[in-house]
């Protein structure tokens, strides 16, 4: 744990106008407390008259920064400002790879910085970052702890940063209107897999890419042909998975097993537990996933189809690891930034079947960005909007029938 | 005030179209028909014109699809004009045409001193002697303060809760000074109290009648103008000794409006007590 003193935990914000007769004053004093905090009013002067405004001059107090500055950032939009509303404060990072201590720590919300008394509004939205100052003054970005550079810029306190709430688009009711569901098993799937394929099409209109983030229970309940056909339709332009997921696949294009377990007739082939080392060998001997698609060696499957249709894909490597496939990026910090670049126009998610690698994709991604989690297990969905990424509706299911299901609603009985 | 003194600005809906997504109604996927626009407009100004009113025009400006929704210009108070700052960048070029407008027709022009959002009458309604003002989703409520030092009047402020109903006259309606309609549930306890402790005369329009844009209604005199299919709320109207008048505006609720979005009243709404005591 930081020994470093921990800021205090009080704010003085003002409020002002018909705050009486507009029950604002209530509000924002109901807020406070219904989100653990607590509130002394310090100074405040009612209008003489009915047309006369008010203002109330409010401490907040909350038990740690974390508790404080949520209940800020709730009180904003209901005309809470700060009274010390000034510029941000800025430290330069004097050691590479860290911030000054007390930086800024960033939400995936859209955020505002003020400098030179002007909002700048922070590109790459990230949660868990910090945010630095452009030179020119003029912009401002979210910067992962390892990417500081000496010399930065770096906001720190939470002075002159105000937090947004997402603006409501399109995503936010009508077709993604289930979002606002609650994880459950017993829903019905039907119209939450329209909605679904519906945000599919919506994003292919808008020109913006389907991100899927997926495990090896893709391959293992035998739905790898249903990406296959997503794939071939255009509805995957970018790939995140891990060693698992390809060599799975692999295996089955090659065997015809995944984990050694025939995927026709369910039962496990002879010596089938080596058969995703052999595929890895395979791969590892052709020297890629790329070029064994190029040398013949594989001819169907997944990562087949990704490299026959285009499909920017990056494997990131966990310690368990078989191999891994040359393809694996081994080194974490460098395969979410590679992550990072390719978020870039990324309009809807699709995280099938893994904890590890939605998590990872969940802190990454903007909260504009809407995110479908399907898993058979409740727990991987929950952990997901527990960490932060609120934006994401979970599907408990099966994930062969799900994407079965998919697949009918985007490109009916019919193989592509 | 009888209808013959309505003056409304409207906007041709030559370059009306879903060309970007700003609030839950709007797809690019269902773009609109822009001969059935046309037709549905000239038939609401047709309707405007029977009842009275003198339509005036401001020019409609290619890339600005959303300039047809004149409501958001700004504010009319006396011969003022207090002048709309768009949240969204889609909207914000459409200020300056709307001030030239202004400018060239007598009105001063006032800006809020800060940048902080304001969406004009379509989150700024007059009820009697108090300005009711929706917060949120387009503006913000730092702009109603600096509003009520224009206005010199109560502004109350009222949280938008539902993102369908972005905009104040979305779902609030003042039909005359202590009379107005209102959806509750775009309201959250406290704006609904605030509501019911303030007006007088206050109606619930149903859910059915809200979603078709019901309360987004222009009122002239006893005459109240509104999107077609909302026959609960003309029946509801009716008792009260209003006149109602449904008017196809399908291609217009496309991008989130109705009448009142598709009309500013110059000369003061009905309901704002002063433009009696101006009269």
């Amino acid at each position: 744990m930081n020994q470093s003193p921990s800021p205090p935990c009080r704010e003085r914000v003002r409020l002002e106008g018909h705050i009486i007769d507009a029950l604002i004053l209530p509000k924002v004093l109901d807020l406070i407390l219904s989100d653990g905090g607590r509130y002394e009013i310090l100074d405040i002067e009612i209008g003489r008259s009915r047309h006369d405004p008010s203002w109330a001059e409010i401490e907040v107090r909350a038990d740690n920064p974390t508790t404080l500055e949520s209940i800020l950032h709730k009180l904003g939009p209901h005309g809470a400002t700060s009274v010390e509303a000034e510029d941000a404060d800025c430290q330069v990072a004097d050691i590479e790879g860290t911030f000054p201590e007390g930086f800024a720590s960033t939400t995936n919300l859209p955020t505002q910085v003020r400098v030179d008394g002007s909002w700048i509004l922070v590109d790459d939205q990230e949660m868990d970052c910090g945010i630095v100052i452009g030179a020119d003054h003029k912009s401002a970005r979210c910067v992962p702890m390892h990417r500081v550079a000496l010399g930065d810029l770096v906001v720190v306190g939470r002075k002159g940063v105000r937090v947004l709430p997402q603006s409501p688009r399109k995503s936010d009711a009508g077709t993604f209107q289930f979002m606002t569901s609650e994880v459950s098993s017993e829903k019905p799937k039907g119209v939450t897999v329209r909605d679904i394929a519906e945000e599919f099409r919506q994003t292919r209109e808008r020109g913006e890419k389907i991100l899927l983030v997926g495990g090896p229970a893709i391959v293992h309940t035998g739905a790898g042909e249903h990406i296959c056909r997503l794939i071939r339709g255009g509805f995957v332009q970018v790939l995140f998975a891990g060693n698992a997921l390809a060599t799975h696949d692999i295996e089955q294009a090659l065997m015809g097993t995944s984990l050694g377990v025939d995927l026709e007739r369910g039962y496990p082939m002879h010596e089938g537990h080596e058969h995703h080392l052999r595929a890895i060998n395979t791969i590892r001997r052709a020297g890629g996933i790329r070029p064994a698609v190029k040398q013949g060696v594989i001819r169907s499957g997944i990562m087949y189809e990704c490299v026959q249709h285009g499909v920017e894909y990056l494997l990131a490597g966990s310690i368990r690891d078989d191999g891994p496939l040359p393809d694996v990026m081994t080194n974490c910090v460098e395969a979410v930034d590679r992550m990072r670049a390719m978020r870039v126009g990324v309009g809807f998610c699709l995280m099938i079947a893994t904890t590890l690698h939605s998590i990872a994709t969940g802190n990454i991604l903007p909260a504009s960005i809407p995110i479908a989690c399907v898993d058979i297990n409740p727990a991987t969905v929950t952990k997901l909007a527990d960490r932060g990424t609120a934006q994401s509706v979970g599907i408990v299911t099966d994930v062969e029938p799900f994407l079965r299901a998919l697949i009918f609603e985007l490109l009916g009985a019919e193989t592509p | 005030m009888t209808g013959r003194q309505a003056r409304l600005l409207m906007c041709p809906p030559d370059h009306y179209g879903i060309e970007y997504e700003i609030n839950p109604w709007m797809s690019r996927a269902c773009e609109s028909h822009h001969g059935k626009a046309t037709i549905q407009w000239l038939q609401l100004r047709q309707i405007f014109e029977q009842l009275g009113a003198t339509i005036e025009l401001v020019d409609p400006v290619p890339g600005l699809p959303d300039m047809v929704f004149t409501a958001n210009a700004g504010l009319v108070f006396h011969d003022r004009i207090v002048s709309s700052r768009f949240r969204h960048v889609e909207r914000q070029g459409e200020s300056a045409h709307f001030e030239s407008w202004f400018t060239a027709h007598g009105f001063n022009v006032a800006s809020l001193a800060t940048p902080a959002p304001f969406e004009g009458a379509g989150d700024a309604l007059f009820c009697g002697d108090i300005l009711f003002a929706g917060y949120l989703h387009r503006s913000d409520i730092r702009a109603h303060t600096k509003l009520a030092h224009i206005v010199g009047c109560q502004v109350l402020g009222l949280e938008l809760v539902d993102p369908r109903f972005y905009h104040l006259d979305t779902c609030f309606c003042p039909l005359a000074p202590g009379v107005a309609l209102y959806f509750p549930e775009a309201f959250d306890d406290y704006g609904r109290r605030v509501l019911q402790a303030h007006i007088r005369t206050l109606i619930e329009v149903a859910e059915e009648d809200a979603v078709r844009f019901g309360c987004n209604a222009v009122v002239i005199g006893s005459d109240v103008v509104f999107n077609a299919g909302c026959d609960h709320l003309a029946e509801q109207l009716s008792v009260l000794g209003f006149r109602a008048h449904q008017a196809d505006l399908s291609e217009f609720l496309k991008a989130g409006g109705a009448a009142k979005c598709l009309t500013l009243r110059l000369d003061g709404e009905e309901a704002a007590i002063w433009k009696s005591l101006a009269a």
